[in-house]
């Protein structure tokens, strides 16, 4: 609903634990990761980021399972029209 | 209580009691204007219940039903064609098309400048720009040298065509990554002349400086605007100063006016765009107001970005040396690429498709403009040009601007079409279609 | 873009119509509610509607928070800003929204210190800037964005900042949701559950819907992908004559939300009794303020606000719309009178409102759509 936009994490602010420095398609901006306090974070991490705070820590593997679910999807449908149209030539 | 119970008015606490809903005060213009569009809307929803009663007593059994599109040019009473078993028109179909014909009306309507105050989406270069320029100062000024409203105007002095333009800078910061204040100030102008294919003659430059302003900084703007000048070969011939009190001028505002020499019967206008004309952008949009956005340190982002401005004379000259079929040029600065599409839209009343995969953007105004949610189709540049060409003409006019280093990324980004008249739409990555309208207020970063 | 271009491909949302249009009965019409603004905006944004047969409508929900704020707050917010050393910061969002007497925006242009600002933590910025005025900032947004503004009043606390303070206007989802459940004008078949909001109060809080109204709810992404893919498991669990709660966004929201958020929320804040919503009515325990520990920080306290409820221009028909009801162009003002230039009510003026996304960006009927892409 409101506007979120996934991130990088960079590199943690030495003196300043609740505040990381992201990266969004190479734009940088320090956000502060405070709700995030009960996770490891690391950089390399990426999180969604929301009116400069961290909301949640994006779960990559299920990023990966979302996307093969939809890959499988779209194989599976052009694996359908070929075999409609090979019925037809025939 | 559970929660999300809808309670009755009756049941709220006594102090809510003693205020009870108050009507905001009316305002006789606005009242007014809403009165007509309620007007409108119960004239056409009362016409539409005659012709549907009208309908239900010329059934037959199996439901023929009016084609949706037939409703467009019918009047009550007109002869009717029913199709036997043509589909059942969505329901409220039809209704949209009414109400978009009532809205299309509505936004031909004159222009009037509700607001009794200036705000900022007057200097966005957006719909509340445009609609000050008509309403004011075109009303006021109106003569068919102004009319065309194009970035330059054309003049006929004595058998020889000159262009002539004027603009105001007031930019912030003045010193950006990639130039400032001084580098748009000539650049700007230099563009404006270009686009109606003229060749820079000279330009002039007024400055109102505020009290208190660093002359050093005076004289950095000065060397730019001379760097600017000498790259583009013109000169800056005569000028003017003010000063004004601390707090008025944030540090310094110039204005320039700019002259140029039109060859031969060369004519260029957004009017003459015809269904068919290739659209083409010359290098990545957005660079320019993203900078700007960033420089001012207010939103904490970090990125490589710099200004866009440089001068396109030297590229107008090239394409229209190398290629015919150029019918418009328009620099692409306030309001960004999507204003400047809209103008070619209305000025000509042709449809606008564009291909969103094909506008190139760099990565980091991309990101940026995600961070802030803008679309960088709004955000300014200051070294960009968008051209309308023949399609005859429009491989040998792309290779034309990417042969020259201001326009080596220069990319066709769509085409004119017939319908509909004055829209501009975009063919998203995704596939599907949206309208690109004229900008609203200035670039709000949407948060939530 | 990782993580957003991936979740944009043409070819399988091609794939996921097809599928979505075999799982349609055929006579039978299907309305999905969208709650989330988010969600109507990337539906318009992205041309979704021509990937959906013609037998499923989308029907636009209340999930905008700032088309829900009614009239009377907005002028509150008006008169706070206009306290002559009180700095308003606000969202850029809020700066058009019409009150009695105009906006934000057209307040600034009369003199008033209104500035944007993309995080709340910029107002704390520029409170330390400015200790001789008192700064405050306009706190909007569901539960996606009251933990953020929590975590800046105890920021500002630990701090002891003595000139920051809130004007809350916070609003949580679920009460609108049951609102609209209950409400007679509406016959829904599902819902596409709100993305970001989930992220903070994870999915049981949807639960109630499938159990005791028996609609299907999948929580959803923002990338038009995520939307279509959700559209595909609500059909596929009506089609099974199922209702649960599915999260689609998995890779976003936690099923059990975000603890740390909830704890900054629960700590600063708490529910009020009622509160009006623009459209609804009055609704109980739908909104939040601040808690009595932390008064120091709340506005409504510091300074008298007008507090009369003021009701919505007779030409408006918001409500109806947030509502469901009314398709924005079947407002009577919709695109005449009301335009995002000149907007009369709070749908037209947010970019996450129903009739702005619709004016904007899908403001033609299929057909011409359809026309326009092949020529």
């Amino acid at each position: 609903m409101c506007l979120g936009i996934p991130g990088e994490v960079i590199e943690f602010l030495p003196d300043q634990p609740d505040l990381a420095r992201v990266d969004v398609s190479g734009v940088k901006r320090v956000i502060n990761v405070g709700l995030l306090s009960d996770e490891l974070l690391e950089p390399g991490d990426w999180v969604l980021i929301h009116v400069g705070f961290a909301l949640s820590k994006i779960d990559e593997d299920e990023a990966a399972a979302a996307l093969s679910f939809l890959q499988g999807i779209g194989q599976a449908y052009e694996d359908e029209l070929a075999a409609l149209q090979e019925s037809r030539i025939e | 209580m559970t929660a999300g119970r809808l309670d009755h008015p009756a049941a709220r606490q006594p102090a809510d009691e003693a205020a009870g809903p108050q009507s905001p005060p009316a305002e006789a213009g606005e009242a007014s204007w809403v009165q007509q569009a309620l007007r409108e809307h119960d004239e056409q929803a009362r016409e539409e219940l005659a012709r549907q009663q009208e309908q239900a007593g010329n059934h037959e059994q199996a439901g023929n039903h009016e084609q949706a599109g037939n409703h467009e040019q019918a009047s009550p009473g007109a002869a009717r064609h029913v199709h036997r078993g043509s589909p059942q028109p969505l329901p409220g179909t039809v209704r949209e098309e009414l109400v978009l014909e009532r809205i299309d009306r509505a936004r031909r309507s004159r222009p009037r400048v509700r607001e009794d105050r200036i705000t900022m989406s007057h200097g966005a270069g957006g719909k509340a720009t445009q609609t000050l320029i008509e309403a004011i100062f075109l009303d006021a000024f109106r003569n068919p040298l102004l009319e065309p409203l194009e970035d330059a105007a054309q003049l006929h002095v004595n058998g020889s065509r000159l262009a002539m333009t004027t603009d105001s800078y007031v930019v912030s910061p003045l010193f950006f990554p990639g130039g400032d204040i001084g580098d748009l100030a000539v650049n700007g102008t230099i563009n404006d002349l270009s686009m109606a294919g003229a060749v820079p003659v000279c330009l002039s430059a007024g400055f109102i400086l505020e009290e208190g302003f660093p002359v050093a900084d005076l004289s950095r703007i000065v060397a730019s605007m001379r760097a600017a000048a000498d790259r583009a070969g013109v000169q800056i011939v005569t000028g003017d100063t003010k000063v004004v009190e601390r707090g008025k001028a944030d540090g310094c505002y110039i204005n320039t006016a700019g002259l140029g020499l039109i060859e031969g019967d060369l004519l260029l206008g957004v009017a003459q765009a015809r269904p068919g004309d290739v659209i083409m952008v010359s290098g990545p949009i957005g660079d320019h107001g993203v900078t700007i956005m960033l420089a001012r340190g207010e939103l904490g982002i970090e990125a490589d970005v710099t200004s866009d401005t440089a001068p396109l004379h030297g590229l107008v000259a090239d394409l229209l040396a190398q290629a015919d079929g150029v019918r418009a040029l328009r620099d692409a600065t306030r309001g960004g690429v999507a204003t400047i599409l809209n103008e070619i839209a209305t000025a000509a009343s042709v449809g606008i498709l564009v291909n969103e995969d094909d506008i190139p953007v760099r990565a980091a105004v991309r990101g940026a403009s995600e961070l802030l949610g803008i679309d960088p189709m709004y955000v300014a540049c200051e070294g960009r040009l968008v051209a309308v060409v023949d399609p005859a003409h429009a491989e040998r006019a792309l290779a034309a601007l990417r042969g020259h280093p201001q326009g080596a990324q220069s990319a066709i980004i769509g085409h004119v079409t017939a319908e509909p008249p004055g829209i501009v739409q975009l063919k998203t990555a995704f596939g599907g279609t949206r309208i690109v309208d004229l900008l609203v207020g200035d670039p709000l970063p949407r948060i939530c | 873009m990782r993580f957003v271009d991936e979740f944009r491909n043409a070819d399988t949302a091609h794939a996921l119509a097809a599928r979505i249009a075999e799982l349609c009965e055929p006579g039978r019409q299907y309305k999905l509610m969208e709650v989330c603004g988010g969600h109507t905006h990337t539906i318009y944004k992205h041309g979704l509607e021509d990937y959906l047969p013609e037998q499923i409508t989308l029907v636009h929900g209340p999930g905008c928070p700032v088309c829900v704020i009614p009239m009377g707050r907005v002028d509150d917010a008006m008169a706070l800003a206009a306290e002559p050393d009180v700095i308003m910061t606000s969202f850029g969002d809020m700066m058009r929204v019409p009150g009695s007497n105009g906006s934000f925006f057209d307040a600034k242009a009369r003199g008033t210190d209104i500035r944007m600002v993309y995080s709340p933590l910029d107002s704390l910025k520029i409170a330390r800037q400015n200790p001789d005025k008192r700064v405050v900032f306009m706190a909007i947004g569901f539960e996606t964005t009251a933990p953020s503004t929590a975590m800046t009043v105890l920021r500002a606390a630990a701090e002891g900042l003595r000139n920051f303070s809130i004007f809350c206007n916070h609003v949580t989802i679920v009460p609108a949701i049951k609102a609209i459940l209950d409400s007679p004008d509406l016959r829904l078949d599902g819902f596409i559950g709100p993305g970001h909001v989930s992220t903070v109060i994870g999915c049981r809080p949807y639960e109630f819907i499938a159990r005791d109204y028996g609609k299907p709810v999948v929580t959803a992404g923002f990338e038009p992908l995520d939307i279509l893919q959700s559209i595909y498991m609500l059909m596929l669990q009506l089609s099974r004559g199922e209702s649960i709660v599915e999260n689609q966004y998995s890779r976003v929201v936690p099923w059990d939300g975000n603890p740390v958020a909830l704890k900054a929320i629960g700590e600063t804040m708490e529910l009020r009794p009622y509160f009006e919503w623009r459209g609804l009515g009055f609704i109980s325990h739908s909104a939040l303020k601040v808690r009595e520990k932390y008064a120091a920080f709340d506005a409504e306290l510091l300074f008298s606000v007008p507090g009369v409820r003021v009701a919505d221009p007779t030409a408006c028909q918001c409500g109806e719309v947030l509502k469901g009801v009314l398709k924005p162009w079947e407002c009577k003002v919709f695109g005449t009178a009301c335009t995002p230039e000149t907007p009369i009510g709070t749908c037209m003026v947010s970019p996450e409102g129903a009739c702005a996304a619709y004016y904007n960006y899908g403001r033609l009927t299929r057909t011409r759509v359809k026309e326009a892409s092949r020529s």
